[in-house]
């Protein structure tokens, strides 16, 4: 044994010596776009000594599809399926916060129990990103397990979404003013056996997790970023909270029916991989006591405004009067015209702060429609992050930033 | 809650008085509009200011107004992390030769939101360290979402093939 060592190590000190050591030289790697690790497609040009990353030039962008260009051809009704193809992870939340962007456009209230039901759905959708977030992060850790149970409950908020809206990911469940129809009667059920699932899930995880010192020893102090970098890089959602910085848009600026609820926004302290890891795991348990909230709150009425002007005529009246057939026809023809101006408008997706400018000219189409996706600024902090770490860092750190193409690339 | 775009507005003619700030009104924020040349001090000074403190980063942007005054608007938007309160910076660029000064060097995570207004808008940020395409490829010709870049317009790398009218030979 000690034979082999000292064979080895003379070995690297003569291999040293010789100028053509490949070991002594800079080597250039190019990880992705289809490696495993690199979920989503995304390419590392990682410039390497030995296996420690000296630079790391990032390339996102195969996932574009043109997103902005496309809402600007359609009316604005028309864009909501194009926003659950942004985070395909949490497609509920994007489709509330761009409807909410443009109620706050026109001046329309939303109905206090879509309000509601917004906020329980976000909620749900949040659980299962970020299931889908730890369950990765450590399956790409070799947690297999965790994986796995994660997306057992995952499973079931999916099975909850597809029953709501008819479909798993591209759901289009938000309207301007409203939500396209009322949730099933049994809604409540799946939604409790869901939870009750999760919160299963989580305690195991926890215990798998907890203590595993292969798992700890690749999170703990993996990946840091101080306070500072981190606010001047735009990092919000877990990755800043991670820093020990209480951002959390549903609690600083709440919208919905947020401000009504009793939740708590858990926060790190080093900034690491394990405090990511750790605040969207808390998080994960905040979300459920919201929707407990939401279902023991929940008001009867109706889902979707009363206004003629951005609000379709309900299906009975589009078959038995005229005035209903044309207002229908009108807002599907002409799209819903909202008033000039433009908003910045902001909610708390499960990635961090997923913000809309909208501008419109009055017509009945966007004249443009900025998404602010909050992962696109996550990858900009990466090379900051893996600098000095190892190529299996690099693996983790990344499914921590919880990169959604979708999202990224737009 | 939200700041008042009036009050921000002199705040910022006091600091920085080459900006010409004006205030406007959008929804939910305070807002001004600086002239271009300006823009890197006036972030500096929202960053800095103890009681302002838009310390995070959120977004650069652009949209295109061409076809009707000719110009390109540029909007920041910032926020502080302490209070909440959010500052949206519009400025107005030539559109025929857009061209301002990076503020890279004032927020890093304006590198890749400039890097992507260039991207989709042709605007020139001078003195970013590293002004390339980023969410399309460099072959790619035109800056998309300018309003002439028409919407269907396709810029295939390998000539495109029509499956049906010209298959694949049969090997048997």
């Amino acid at each position: 044994m000690s034979d082999d060592k000292d064979r080895g190590s003379a070995q690297l000190r003569k291999a040293q010596a010789t100028a053509a050591d490949p070991l002594s030289e800079i080597m250039e790697l190019q990880m992705g776009p289809s490696h495993p690790a690199c979920h989503g497609t995304i390419k590392f040009n990682l410039r390497l000594d030995g296996e420690n990353i000296i630079a790391c030039d990032t390339e996102v962008g195969y996932l574009h599809r043109g997103f902005e260009k496309m809402c600007e051809q359609g009316t604005w009704t028309q864009a909501i399926p194009y926003t659950d193809r942004l985070n395909y992870a949490s497609p509920l939340i994007n489709n509330f916060i761009f409807c909410e962007a443009v109620e706050r456009l026109c001046g329309i209230t939303v109905p206090e129990r879509a309000s509601y039901l917004r906020v329980l759905l976000s909620e749900c959708a949040r659980i299962s990103d970020h299931l889908t977030c730890l369950g990765m992060g450590a399956t790409e850790l070799g947690a297999f397990t965790v994986g796995f149970y994660m997306n057992e409950a995952r499973e079931l908020l999916y099975n909850m979404s597809s029953r709501v809206t008819g479909a798993r990911v591209t759901v289009s469940y938000g309207r301007v003013g409203g939500l396209v129809r009322d949730v099933p009667d049994d809604f409540e059920d799946m939604i409790r056996a869901a939870l009750k699932r999760t919160n299963e899930v989580l305690r195991d995880s926890e215990k798998l997790l907890e203590r595993n010192r292969i798992f700890t020893d690749r999170m703990v102090g993996i990946g840091t970023m101080s306070q500072e970098q981190a606010l001047s890089f735009g990092l919000t959602g877990p990755l800043l909270r991670a820093t020990g910085i209480p951002y959390d848009l549903r609690k600083v600026a709440p919208y919905m029916v947020y401000d009504r609820m009793d939740f708590e926004v858990p926060v790190g302290t080093k900034g690491d991989n394990f405090d990511r890891f750790s605040v969207r795991f808390e998080e994960t348990k905040q979300s459920i006591r919201i929707v407990e909230q939401c279902l023991a709150q929940l008001p009867g009425g109706p889902v979707i405004a009363d206004d003629p002007t951005y609000v379709l005529p309900p299906k009975k009246d589009v078959y038995t009067t005229i005035e209903g057939l044309m207002n229908h026809f009108k807002i599907i023809i002409e799209g819903i015209r909202v008033p000039a101006g433009e908003i910045y408008f902001a909610g708390e997706a499960a990635n961090g702060e997923l913000g809309f400018y909208l501008v419109s000219d009055g017509s009945g189409r966007p004249y443009r429609v900025r998404v602010r996706p909050p992962c696109f600024y996550g990858m900009s902090a990466l090379e900051t992050m893996v600098k000095g770490f190892m190529i299996p860092d690099l693996a983790a750190i990344f499914g921590m930033i919880n990169m959604i193409g979708g999202e990224c690339d737009r | 809650m939200a700041i008042d775009s009036a009050d921000l507005a002199a705040r910022v003619a006091a600091a920085v008085p080459s900006s010409e700030p004006e205030g406007f009104a959008t929804p939910g924020e305070g807002a001004i509009e600086v002239l271009a040349g300006a823009v890197p001090d006036v972030l500096r000074f929202l960053r800095d200011d103890p009681e302002l403190s838009m310390r995070l980063f959120l977004d650069v942007t652009a949209v295109d107004y061409e076809e009707s005054r000719g110009q390109l608007e540029l909007i920041y938007v910032l926020r502080s992390p302490t209070s909440g309160e959010r500052v949206l910076v519009k400025t107005r660029l030539d559109a025929a030769d857009p061209r301002t000064a990076s503020v890279s060097d004032v927020f890093a995570g304006a590198n890749w939101a400039e890097r992507e207004v260039y991207d989709m808008f042709g605007v020139h940020f001078e003195g970013h360290p590293n002004l390339r395409r980023i969410l399309l490829y460099e072959e790619f010709e035109g800056h998309p979402l300018r309003k002439s870049y028409p919407y269907q317009k396709r810029q295939p790398l390998v000539p495109e093939r029509d499956p049906i009218a010209d298959p694949w030979p049969k090997k048997h």
